[in-house]
């Protein structure tokens, strides 16, 4: 589903929420991003039930956390956006809530990207191991140097 | 009268024969019920999305080989129709089909690999899994004609496959195709009647529609729950728009229809690789392409039905030789999320069964 | 003292022999020769048994898998067995730090000790049997009991969760099964009109295979049951408990173990045959070659079912021993009970009979247990019919 049109459809019911909007994607408050998930989801005509993933990019200057929703009734898909500022815990709500299918890749993309999701049950590292030092994905990550540090037990 | 119990946590992995590599589960019991699982991965993290951040974006190649490592074909092409997508190129069409006949080959593989371990996992003693890997090997000794690989294959490349199919790999397809049906009646003869599978399997760990969706289930365990949505369908890629087939979908979401929808898409895609020998037609497999790959500035998702379910890679690219960014939607990782629904409740046996029938690969699932 | 051990032949002529080089006044001496011999040849014929049986059930297996099996070491990798001994017992023995280490020791050897002594009643042959007890029926039972008790001592004393796991399954699995054994002997020996094997074995003017069918298969399904074999094999089930309750041992124990199961096998089969395969024709000019021939069926039929069927859940475990094999094990008791009663004299036409009309009994509990199971499960007859349904997209 094209970006402009998603804007129209979300700032029709959340006035305000959608920011900007390119061919394929719609950005939004990151804020407002369950409520955002939640309209998608739920109002008649859009439909989009399946959360087909959840990740992050780092852009340095932030992070854009990008959701793909599906629609399964009228197969169609649409990329939200939602741009988080700050290295040092970029927050935004999380929508596993919404999405049982959301916990485990927000908690990958705490993990592999710092992108903190307030009201995730369960967020802790999941790939890598307990007591690991930053997150890997990011683009500033340097490896600490050795001796490494590894766990002990856990 | 009650007895007072208490409570047993069970690690389940990583090092145990029926995890699938090195999966863990905390599983607590009540007896021999589950009260709550926990799942644990990350044993098998090789960090595949940082070190394609390293590469150059025909060398990722090499890496989606090893991501869902019984399933190498699809991932090859899942990894460059997003990378054609970046440029807006696209294969020609003997390419395409060529891709065709080896991602559902490929898809053959793994769901015979997962119906073997499935049935592995409900103590048949590896007898079906056996046959199972009889017929696997035939499959791979095609792809062995293909590229001179068998399992990690790299047959795909940007812009087309590696070459064309050598001459002798046509009348072997060809052979292959007249006897893989009869096999599968062997197979199924075996198992889906078998009373103390139906008594083990009907009615475990059922799924409705609803929860799949909302753990964002996709690929055969989605389509066991009823649900009919296939990617082959829904957004056809490469040929997969001019060949007929039907979509399998189960009723019940138990683990014997996650078997059955496996087993019978087998039977889909041997019709599928059946319509793609009768139509493909000479000519180039591979679109010529700059040495160099390098994309314009931008980003591109393409997911294809990889036998697990929607496998896409996320490429962002900042006009680079490299990717900026390569997410990748792995089905088996995100399969698992709904662990806990199916399993609280049920006894260990039928866990381990459960854990057998979501066929998920560990080499994707910790990428 | 010797007396019991007389009606041996291979017993009496060493005995014999002995007596006459040491002399009638040192004839405990004799005995006691006579007697170690005997020990000697029977628990190591009976073990060498066992290792040629675990190479033959990987080898079957094998062929039932579509694979080769072992047939490096040795003609036909033969030799196999002896390898894989060598290799345990210069195994490192590993004793977990927590185990009990007494319990953890003695287990192995409580588990292949009363298979070794259930040896004592079996009649191998016509004359070759160690002692004729007249209660030989209620030995084997007492003896095979021991062996629950060797998987719980084994399961405690590793101190380990998945074997206390499949201890626990163990004894709840062989206590259960116990019951629907002990009414089939029952049924046995009333059939025979004696516990004692040996008459229980002269006494089949036809097999008792054929007389009570019902009791065959009850025997069957419980005495795979009693040596955790498919589909009942949950005490060690691979893919679930990793080895059940031998998930810590290693070394020459794990091989003590692993010998005394398949030992178990072939006893299985030597109590099966005894019981119900009845004795030899009168062309088989070796007795014992015919009960071989007998125990290596049933080793054979076991090794089919072990490389074909899924396992049980472990309710459903109990369910068949309660609710299936256990009424089925009375129904069988009664209707022998009543014939034998109707026909005292058991003679050839009379076991007929009984056969005719236990065959019936088993024909009409099978459909009935078949229906009863897949009603139940809310099994349907053509499953594969309407589970999945295709769409045309």
């Amino acid at each position: 589903m094209p970006g402009g049109q998603l804007v129209t459809s979300i700032n029709q019911r959340l006035p305000e929420t959608a920011l900007m909007a390119d061919a394929e994607a719609v950005w939004v408050r990151p804020d407002a991003i369950r409520e955002v998930c939640a309209l998608l989801k739920e109002t008649q005509g859009l439909e989009f039930n399946l959360l087909s993933s959840v990740t992050a990019v780092d852009y340095v200057e932030h992070f854009d956390v990008v959701y793909r929703l599906t629609s399964i009734p009228r197969n169609a898909t649409a990329v939200v956006k939602a741009r988080v500022f700050g290295r040092e815990r970029p927050t935004l709500p999380s929508v596993s809530v919404l999405w049982k299918g959301a916990e485990l890749q927000e908690r990958e993309a705490y993990d592999l990207l710092g992108v903190v999701f307030s009201g995730h049950p369960n967020l802790k590292r999941i790939l890598t191991w307990e007591g690991f030092k930053g997150h890997p994905l990011r683009r500033d990550y340097l490896e600490p140097p050795l001796p490494y540090s590894w766990p002990h037990g856990g | 009268m009650t007895l007072h119990t208490q409570p047993v946590v069970v690690n389940i992995g990583p090092h145990h024969p029926s995890t699938h590599g090195v999966f863990r589960m905390r599983l607590t019991f009540d007896g021999e019920n589950i009260v709550d699982v926990e799942p644990v991965v990350g044993y098998l993290h090789r960090g595949t999305e940082k070190l394609a951040e390293e590469r150059h974006y025909t060398q990722v190649i090499t890496l989606t080989d090893r991501l869902d490592y019984v399933a190498s074909m699809t991932n090859n092409e899942a990894y460059v129709l997003s990378c054609e997508r970046l440029v807006g190129l696209e294969a020609p069409e003997r390419g395409k089909y060529l891709r065709v006949i080896a991602a559902e080959l490929q898809r053959i593989v793994s769901h015979l690999i997962g119906t073997g371990f499935f049935l592995q996992d409900l103590g048949a003693f590896a007898t079906p899994l056996m046959y199972c890997m009889r017929e696997r090997e035939r499959i791979l000794d095609l792809f062995e004609m293909l590229c001179g690989a068998r399992i990690t294959v790299s047959y795909m490349r940007i812009g087309g496959v590696f070459q064309d199919a050598p001459d002798e790999f046509w009348p072997a397809l060809r052979k292959l195709l007249d006897e893989l049906p009869r096999y599968i009646d062997e197979l199924e003869g075996l198992i889906t009647t078998n009373e103390i599978v139906l008594a083990r399997t009907k009615g475990v760990s059922p799924v409705t529609p609803e929860q799949a969706i909302n753990g964002s289930w996709t690929g055969p365990v989605l389509r066991s729950t009823g649900v009919d949505w296939d990617l082959r369908k829904a957004a056809p890629y490469d040929a997969y728009d001019k060949v007929a087939f039907d979509v399998v979908v189960g009723e019940n979401g138990d683990n014997y229809d996650r078997y059955l929808v496996r087993i019978r898409e087998i039977r889909e895609s041997i019709r599928i690789v059946e319509q793609c020998v009768k139509q493909i037609e000479p000519g180039p497999v591979r679109a010529t392409t700059a040495m160099l790959f390098k994309p314009p500035p931008g980003e591109a998702y393409v997911p294809v039905e990889a036998p697990k379910g929607e496998l896409g890679f996320y490429l962002v690219s900042d006009g680079s030789i490299k990717p900026y960014r390569c997410h990748i939607r792995a089905p088996s990782f995100i399969n698992l999320s709904l662990l806990r629904e199916m399993m609280v409740g049920w006894k260990m046996s039928d866990a381990i069964v459960s854990l057998g029938s979501l066929d998920f690969n560990m080499g994707e699932v910790d990428r | 003292m010797g007396d019991l051990l007389r009606e041996n032949t291979l017993y009496g002529n060493i005995y014999d022999w002995a007596i006459g080089i040491v002399g009638e006044d040192l004839a405990w001496l004799a005995y006691t020769v006579a007697v170690m011999a005997i020990i000697l040849l029977v628990v190591n014929a009976f073990l060498a048994m066992g290792t040629l049986y675990t190479w033959a059930e990987r080898r079957i297996i094998g062929r039932f898998q579509s694979r080769v099996g072992p047939n490096r070491v040795g003609p036909f990798g033969l030799l196999q067995a002896i390898a894989d001994a060598v290799k345990l017992l210069f195994k490192e023995d590993i004793v977990p730090r927590a185990a009990d280490r007494i319990v953890f020791n003695l287990a192995p050897i409580a588990m292949l000790a009363p298979s070794v002594m259930a040896l004592a009643v079996i009649p191998f042959g016509q004359t070759s049997y160690l002692a004729n007890l007249n209660i030989g029926l209620l030995y084997l039972i007492a003896t095979s009991g021991i062996a629950s008790l060797a998987v719980m001592m084994a399961g405690y004393a590793s101190s380990n969760r998945y074997a206390m796991f499949g201890a626990m399954r163990a004894v709840a699995m062989l206590i259960s099964y116990e019951i629907p054994l002990v009414m089939v002997l029952l049924a046995v020996a009333l059939l025979a009109g004696s516990m004692s094997l040996v008459d229980v074995m002269t006494s089949q003017a036809i097999p008792f295979l054929l007389v009570t069918p019902l009791g065959a298969i009850i025997f069957f399904l419980a005495i795979s049951a009693e040596l955790n074999r498919s589909p009942f094999d949950i005490t060690e089930a691979e893919s679930e408990l990793i080895a059940g309750y031998l998930t810590e041992y290693s070394g020459m124990k794990f091989g003590v173990f692993y010998l005394a199961e398949f030992a178990n096998v072939l006893l299985a089969g030597a109590i099966f045959s005894t019981l119900f395969l009845g004795g030899w024709p009168w062309w088989t000019p070796l007795s014992h070659v015919w009960f071989l021939v007998k125990v290596m069926a049933f080793a054979f039929i076991a090794i089919w079912v072990r490389s074909t069927i899924p396992r049980f859940r472990i309710d459903q475990i109990m369910v068949i021993a309660w609710k299936v094999l256990f009424p089925l094990s009375l129904v069988n008791v009664a209707a022998i009970a009543i014939e034998v009663v109707a026909w005292p004299e058991r003679t050839l036409p009379q076991l007929v009979i009984m056969g005719i009309i236990n065959w019936g009994i088993t024909a009409v509990a099978t459909v009935a247990v078949t229906r009863a199971w897949r009603a139940s499960n809310g099994l349907r007859v053509s499953p594969s019919a309407r589970a999945v349904r295709l769409e045309v997209g």
